[in-house]
């Protein structure tokens, strides 16, 4: 196969490009421009889209031997993750970035690019497994190291995508990866891994979300309704949030307040104790499914965090809107995260939480209890 | 087999000059030391700068060594700037064409950053040639202020070839100094110091079959420069730094060879050119050739063409996976991609700019190395803007 490995600079993904040229492929390294003005370590960037990550792609393939180029992708992932990013939190909802990536500019923008220059796939360092099923279809799973599995930010993949996808570290645990690239003499080999939303460098969203959105002050509120403080923007906040609140006043029982609610049109936060934070069922829309799409009602786990636990469900799927029972309460869920599905270790498919609902109340990104 | 056509990033080094430069790097001598060994190696230094001013029609005592033409254009800059400024405060504006390169462009604005200049960029017209009614404009509005106009003798994306004469009288005629960059022109077409009037002059050798690594900056006697490099003052205390006598020497031989040869190498290679040129226009369809449309305005070896609904880098991509190495149209920092400045001051859109490809012919091109681009490109071409179109899709 002719196969264009995407490389960030990083550990995971050099050590995949070379397990594909290892593996008997033709490869090539490219290494995505994602930002017309990229930062770097001297000016405080600590994402993965400094020159300096261009610099370890480059001397990374040099290693492997194979090919390396810098394409701009930064006009469609500006469009299609930075733009949706800030309008998702704009609208009181919390995105999940990486999942946009994959979806639209790796596994789209640059999948098809490839595709239409005669490659035969795009190999990535995720952490996760894509098998071939009895029926022949791909079928998305867990990675071996439960602590690393990326299978949730890759739930938004198709068939067709899957098929074009390469995944070589999905059976590894990442501290052998980490000496395979000392092994294979990968200077990047102790480089720490990214944690942080690659386009926001100095790690700090919510000044990010300022200087975008501006000031867009209004009132945080208990459940009741009353007044307990202001805000400078509803969108720096996120359900689950409890630091950073300003509260001057505290609670009448002493306990901690979480944020609960995030409306954006009446400009309201709303926050109360933990246990209001629990939601027993979500509806989520915009589904994409793996494989084929579930028929009616099937029992599944769902998962609505990169790296939070799955807890199981039984979801009934009308079309692309999916309606979660959940089996246990889960904590904090907003608006606008993926919730992704799984059977097993299977990835079943990923959409997008829409309205959440706890014993007392269905909230929804509109704000309007419903 | 490889066909290497991007002889204006950088030229293969001709045998003659890696030969003098094995034969220079075996021997010991610093040309600064007194004892017969220092003495051995200035006298190496001294021909060649002989031998270089000669070829370019310069004195030799002109003849200011550099680490390459990045350093010649800084020192003529700022350096430039400097010595202007002290003679008269009033002097602080630094006229430079829109189409120079970093080398020079990046000091002007460096200077207005953090020494009070100002740097004006003069337009150009469609073909990249300089708007002289703007350059007349901006000497006549205040004479006494401008310090220094640059303008480069060709340009080293579309080639095209600036009037350097006009440049020269315009500027002269209110006593201001005219400095050019001739990385790209020296050897490739008639370049003579003294003929052309200007006051400063850039050269280097890796563009004309020396080695990289040095230059010189040709510095006519009645301009002041200031110091930018401090040091022992090896360089008519202008430049410091101790001299390469081995990459001089390859430098000299090199610069000798190719201004001995212009008069044949120069038609063979625009030859070459032309017929690669009128190949792309006439088997790739939506194609355009960026720059002066008329061969005699531009560098033999320049082609610079536009495929429409093509990214560069698609095209780069298959073009290198054939063996073929050709430039695009955006100038790289450290990798990233930009648009081209110098497409960009033409009018060039920048959906244009994005498909333009550079391919530049030299010393070793041939009409096989044409004959393959033109066979690889109609398909390569096909293909990449079959990667625009879906590029521009979401799934």
């Amino acid at each position: 196969m002719r196969v264009l490995a995407a490389m960030s600079g990083g550990v995971d993904s050099a050590v995949a490009a070379a397990r594909a040229v290892e593996g008997g492929h033709e490869v090539v390294g490219v290494h995505l421009a994602l930002s017309r003005q990229p930062a770097t370590l001297r000016t405080g960037a600590r994402g993965c889209c400094t020159v300096e990550d261009a610099h370890d792609a480059r001397r990374a393939a040099d290693v492997l031997g194979i090919p390396f180029y810098v394409w701009d992708l930064a006009e469609r992932f500006e469009q299609d993750v930075v733009e949706d990013f800030v309008r998702e939190y704009a609208a009181g909802r919390t995105p999940n970035p990486c999942v946009r990536c994959n979806e639209r500019i790796k596994f789209s923008a640059l999948l098809d690019k490839a595709l239409a220059l005669g490659f035969d796939a795009v190999c990535t360092g995720h952490y996760a497994r894509v098998e071939t099923g009895a029926d022949g279809q791909r079928e998305l799973h867990r990675a071996v190291d439960d602590r690393k599995d990326q299978s949730y930010v890759l739930g938004v993949l198709t068939q067709d995508q899957l098929a074009r996808a390469v995944f070589p570290l999905g059976g590894s645990r990442k501290d052998y990866v980490r000496a395979e690239a000392a092994r294979r003499g990968l200077a990047l080999a102790d480089k720490p891994d990214s944690h942080d939303i690659c386009f926001i460098a100095d790690g700090d969203t919510r000044r990010w979300l300022a200087d975008r959105l501006g000031e867009q002050p209004g009132d945080v509120r208990d459940e009741s309704g009353a007044v307990v403080g202001t805000h400078e923007g509803a969108y720096a906040f996120t359900v689950g949030q409890r630091k950073g609140l300003r509260i001057g006043r505290p609670a009448p029982d002493g306990r901690p307040r979480y944020v609960l609610d995030v409306q954006p049109v009446s400009r309201t936060v709303v926050v109360g104790p933990a246990e209001s934070l629990d939601v027993d069922a979500m509806e989520a829309d915009g589904a994409r499914w793996c494989g084929s799409a579930p028929v009616g009602e099937v029992d599944v786990d769902v998962q609505v965090r990169a790296h939070g636990e799955a807890v199981p469900a039984r979801a009934a799927v009308a079309g692309d809107v999916v309606r979660l029972a959940l089996g246990e309460p889960l904590r904090g869920v907003a608006p606008g995260q993926a919730a992704v599905l799984y059977d097993g270790t299977r990835v079943l498919g990923s959409a997008t939480v829409s309205a959440t609902s706890r014993r007392r109340a269905t909230r929804t990104a509109a704000g309007a209890p419903a | 087999m490889s066909v290497y056509l991007d002889h204006a990033a950088t030229t293969p080094v001709l045998p003659a000059a890696i030969e003098a430069m094995a034969a220079e790097l075996s021997v010991v001598g610093n040309p600064s030391s007194l004892h017969s060994a220092g003495r051995r190696a200035r006298r190496v230094v001294e021909e060649s700068r002989e031998q270089l001013a000669a070829a370019l029609g310069a004195r030799p005592s002109e003849v200011v060594l550099t680490s390459g033409g990045t350093e010649a254009d800084n020192l003529a800059v700022v350096g430039g700037y400097r010595a202007r400024h002290a003679q008269d405060p009033r002097r602080r504006r630094v006229l430079v064409s829109a189409v120079e390169h970093h080398a020079v462009l990046d000091p002007a604005h460096w200077l207005a950053e953090h020494e009070g200049a100002e740097a004006v960029e003069l337009p150009v017209d469609g073909r990249g040639r300089l708007d002289l009614a703007a350059l007349r404009a901006e000497l006549e509005r205040d004479p006494g202020a401008v310090a220094l106009v640059s303008v480069m003798w060709a340009n080293n994306e579309v080639g095209t070839i600036q009037p350097v004469r006009e440049v020269v009288e315009l500027a002269h005629a209110h006593g201001v100094p005219v400095h050019t960059d001739a990385v790209q022109a020296a050897g490739h077409v008639p370049v003579d110091f003294a003929a052309s009037g200007v006051d400063l002059m850039t050269v280097t050798g890796h563009k004309l079959g020396g080695p990289v690594g040095v230059g010189a900056l040709l510095a006519g006697r009645g301009v002041g420069l200031s110091p930018v490099l401090h040091g022992g003052g090896q360089e008519r205390q202008v430049r410091s730094g101790t001299l390469d006598a081995p990459a001089v020497r390859a430098f000299a031989v090199a610069a000798e060879h190719a201004v001995r040869t212009l008069a044949q190498e120069a038609p063979r290679v625009a030859g070459l050119r032309d017929h690669l040129v009128a190949g792309v226009l006439t088997e790739v369809p939506e194609t355009v050739l960026l720059g002066d449309p008329d061969p005699a305005g531009r560098l033999p070896g320049n082609a610079n063409v536009a495929f429409r609904g093509c990214e560069g880098d698609s095209l780069l991509y298959l073009l290198d996976a054939q063996g073929i190495e050709v430039s695009t149209g955006s100038a790289c920092s450290a990798g990233v991609p930009q648009p081209s400045h110098v497409l960009t001051a033409m009018g060039v859109p920048e959906r244009m700019s994005r498909g333009a490809l550079r391919l530049t012919l030299g010393w070793t091109t041939d009409a096989a190395d044409v004959d393959a681009v033109l066979a690889a490109l109609p398909a390569a071409v096909e293909r990449a803007r079959g990667a625009g179109l879906v590029a521009g899709r979401t799934r």
